[in-house]
């Protein structure tokens, strides 16, 4: 017995393939939307990843660091390094800014952390770990940085001495690490105009500026251009220590807030990308209806260019079930050649993204399936159009 | 004829078919989850370790003074500006005396008046000295008289008594003359004194020096010990440099140093670690060392930011590994090693390290492994591994 489908697919092989390549395109732009969307969760959890920290510690009643701003004393870590069942304990600065770069500037989450501690960035794909305590950097290579290269940030320039990769702030901007003390002074550092305006207007103050006291001014000068606060606490607790029971104490005693990893999530995905996810699910979702709608459209118009030969094979007497294995196959079969050109295609332009788009594997094949199911199910209008033809129209026209 | 046409039309399907499967079977092998994670490897080997100390300083002097006077006044005039070149013992500024120069005066005159009183005095005394004499004369006589009978003994007894009188008399002139002297004595001294104060008023330049701030000018008012000019020594420029404790291993006197100023960050000057200071600074975590130039350089300013490098001496090391391969897992420092595809992790310790990003590993390793040094992403015990020359290009 001979294949009806293949026979004509090879009859029109040109038509069924550029509708394929349409078809695929179309599917392409829906896995890639699902990209989207899961690579906007899977930012926010590598940025957790990433710090290598089982607890957060910031400041009381703060969402910090990430999604609230939160402010700590720097000495608060040798307190907590204290407390039972904590393995390492080191202070993080995060400040999202314009980094310069040249003549243009690219924004970058600039991540302040003490080498060796948690913080650090996690692996690199070039270069060497900060090894000087001032004026070096690792950069995400999404901020176009190279080896060897000078970033501006405020006042100083530092030398970027590694690459890392999939260093992102909840937002998707890249990260650039820079030694602690540097990323404190970075934070709060004002520009030169701004310190002399401070200045002249502390001289101004007479009960700041006394005559009898000599060095006054000065102190308080000095007291008011320095920084010894980080945003947050990073926290590896010892193996086999529940994360909870350690954060129980800070949390009570140390008059601070701790998250566990679970918080921590709970607080980037379900507070803030809340709604920018949903709207891009949403958008996911009309999508995919889309999609659907035009693939049963386009199954169900190809049947109809091809009433007259089902009208001639049914006037030769063939039977309905061949006639619609036939379209049924040649459906499956236009899904398959849809899906795998989605598959190809989105791979290739997915690293074209200025974010980071994640395809998953159990999003191609719930993506297989949904797409093979609506091929069926559209198919099923085109054989009952094509089943209910008058075997007439074949020689009356 | 139309099997020809069939075939090369199934033909070109076959081939379109087989490019689409062979991009969906790329696609699924590097860009799913079964792609393996491209690595660079290293492997351990000796090596050469220069360990280093990195710190930054402000250049500052070694020794700074500050010209004020010793007592509340007001400034009367100064003669020197910032930037002025002064010799020891110079002039610098001077206060207003006051009334110092009237009660120099006053003191003056009370002196030449001493000098009269003790002219009248010094009469006096040679006026008692005279009467002294002749009641001595008288007494001889009367007595010569009185053994002879011819004058009572009364009368003898009254020219003793004058003769006693009149020594008495030379006494208290001699007190009243050395009173007048050490009156004048005082009053020397008291004069001496407000000289000195005089003195004191004029601020003089305690050695060679550049003035560095002109704190007060004329007719400002400043209290004790507050500076009015600030001078500081050329030649004892140092920097002041903050190491960070947690890296500064190693740091001792004498160790040469690079110091590279902000005003021109690729001349690099020599120097060497000539004071450590013992206490560190508990708020900021940093060990303090004073660096001097061995030669000092030209047009520096004091307060200007300074990268300083300390080489310590270069040690053999066993084992070296980039400390981009040191990597933390469960609570543990290790490396992962490329066996035959897969990684494995091994946990090590680690002793000095380089500037350059060289570690000295002591223990765990025993050389010739392969150390996984970049990863195009996190690796695992599971990670399926390729190794390629530079991860550089892939990364873009």
């Amino acid at each position: 017995m001979i294949n009806l489908a293949g026979r004509d697919i090879l009859h029109s092989w040109g038509k069924f393939a550029f509708t394929g390549l349409g078809l695929g395109l179309l599917i392409g732009v829906t896995l890639t939307m699902a990209g989207v969307y899961r690579g906007m969760v899977d930012d926010a959890k590598v940025l957790l990843n990433n710090s290598g920290a089982d607890l957060w510690i910031v400041q009381k009643d703060t969402l910090g660091p990430y999604a609230e701003s939160s402010s700590l004393h720097d000495d608060v870590y040798r307190s907590i390094l204290g407390l039972p069942g904590v393995a390492q304990a080191a202070n993080v600065t995060y400040l999202t800014m314009q980094v310069r770069r040249g003549d243009t500037d690219v924004r970058a989450m600039v991540v302040g952390f003490e080498p060796g501690q948690p913080g650090e960035p996690g692996y690199l794909t070039a270069g060497r770990q900060i090894t000087r305590s001032h004026y070096e950097a690792v950069a995400d290579v999404k901020t176009g940085f190279q080896l060897g290269e000078q970033i501006r940030i405020r006042r100083h320039d530092y030398t970027v001495v590694g690459l890392t990769r999939r260093m992102v702030s909840s937002g998707g901007d890249p990260m650039v690490f820079i030694p602690l003390k540097d990323a404190q002074e970075a934070q709060f550092l004002k520009d030169n105009d701004a310190i002399l305006n401070e200045r002249a207007r502390t001289a101004t103050n007479p009960s700041l500026n006394r005559p009898g006291v000599p060095g006054l001014l000065e102190a308080i000068q000095a007291s008011q251009a320095s920084n010894r606060n980080v945003n947050t606490v990073l926290v590896r607790v010892q193996a086999g220590q529940s994360p909870e029971e350690v954060a129980a104490p800070i949390r009570r005693w140390k008059h601070l807030q701790a998250y566990t990893r679970v918080q921590m999530e709970e607080i980037l995905i379900a507070k803030l990308i809340a709604t920018s996810a949903k709207q891009i699910a949403m958008f996911l979702v009309i999508l995919a209806i889309v999609s659907a709608a035009i693939v049963a459209f386009i199954i169900y118009t190809m049947t109809l260019g091809k009433i007259r030969e089902i009208a001639v094979l049914k006037l030769i007497g063939t039977r309905s079930s061949t006639i619609a294995g036939m379209i049924l196959q040649q459906a499956l079969g236009l899904g398959l050649i849809g899906f795998i050109i989605g598959k190809v295609a989105a791979t290739f332009w997915a690293p074209a993204f200025p974010k980071y788009v994640l395809l998953e594997s159990g999003d191609a094949i719930s993506g297989f399936i949904a797409v093979m199911i609506i091929c069926a199910l559209a198919s099923t209008l085109a054989i009952r159009a094509a089943l209910r033809v008058d075997p007439a129209t074949a020689i009356g026209g | 004829m139309n099997l020809a046409i069939f075939r090369s039309r199934s033909f070109g399907l076959i081939v379109l078919a087989l490019g689409l499967l062979l991009a969906f079977a790329f696609v699924v092998l590097r860009a799913g989850p079964l792609a393996p994670t491209q690595v660079t490897v290293n492997p351990v080997k000796e090596g050469k370790l220069t360990p280093a100390l990195f710190g930054i300083g402000t250049i500052e002097a070694r020794r700074a003074y500050l010209i004020g006077p010793t007592t509340a006044g007001r400034v009367l005039r100064v003669l020197v500006d910032v930037g002025d070149t002064v010799k020891a013992g110079q002039l610098l500024a001077e206060m207003d005396p006051v009334d110092l120069d009237e009660r120099i005066a006053a003191l003056d005159a009370s002196l030449a008046r001493a000098g009269s009183t003790i002219a009248a005095s010094d009469a006096q005394r040679r006026d008692a000295q005279a009467r002294n004499q002749l009641a001595g004369m008288n007494v001889k006589r009367y007595q010569d008289l009185g053994e002879k009978r011819f004058v009572s003994s009364s009368a003898v007894e009254a020219k003793q008594q004058e003769a006693v009188s009149a020594q008495a008399g030379v006494s208290a002139a001699e007190a009243n003359l050395a009173a007048a002297r050490q009156d004048s004595l005082r009053l020397g001294a008291e004069r001496d004194g407000l000289r000195q104060q005089r003195g004191n008023v004029r601020l003089l330049a305690p050695t060679d020096g550049i003035v560095t701030t002109r704190d007060a000018e004329p007719g400002s008012t400043v209290v004790a010990g507050q500076a009015v000019l600030k001078l500081i020594e050329p030649a004892s420029l140092w920097v002041k440099t903050r190491f960070d404790q947690g890296r500064s291993a190693g740091l001792a006197l004498g160790l040469p140093a690079e110091i590279a100023l902000r005003s021109n960050p690729s001349r690099l000057l020599a120097g060497k670690v000539v004071r450590l200071d013992l206490v560190s600074d508990s708020v900021t975590e940093e060990r303090i060392a004073q660096i001097a130039f061995d030669t000092l350089p030209t047009g520096i300013s004091v307060g200007e930011l300074a990268e300083v490098t300390l080489k310590l001496p270069t040690t053999q090391a066993r084992f070296v590994v980039p400390n981009a391969s040191l990597k933390r897992l469960n609570d543990q420092l290790g490396v992962w090693l490329y066996q035959e595809g897969k990684a494995k992790f091994v946990a090590v310790k680690t002793g000095q390290s380089s500037l350059d990003g060289q570690v000295e590993i002591l223990d765990g390793l025993s050389g010739g492994e392969q150390v996984i040094v970049h990863s195009a992403k996190e690796i695992s015990a599971n990670s399926r591994l390729k190794i390629v020359e530079s991860l550089a290009e892939a990364g873009k």
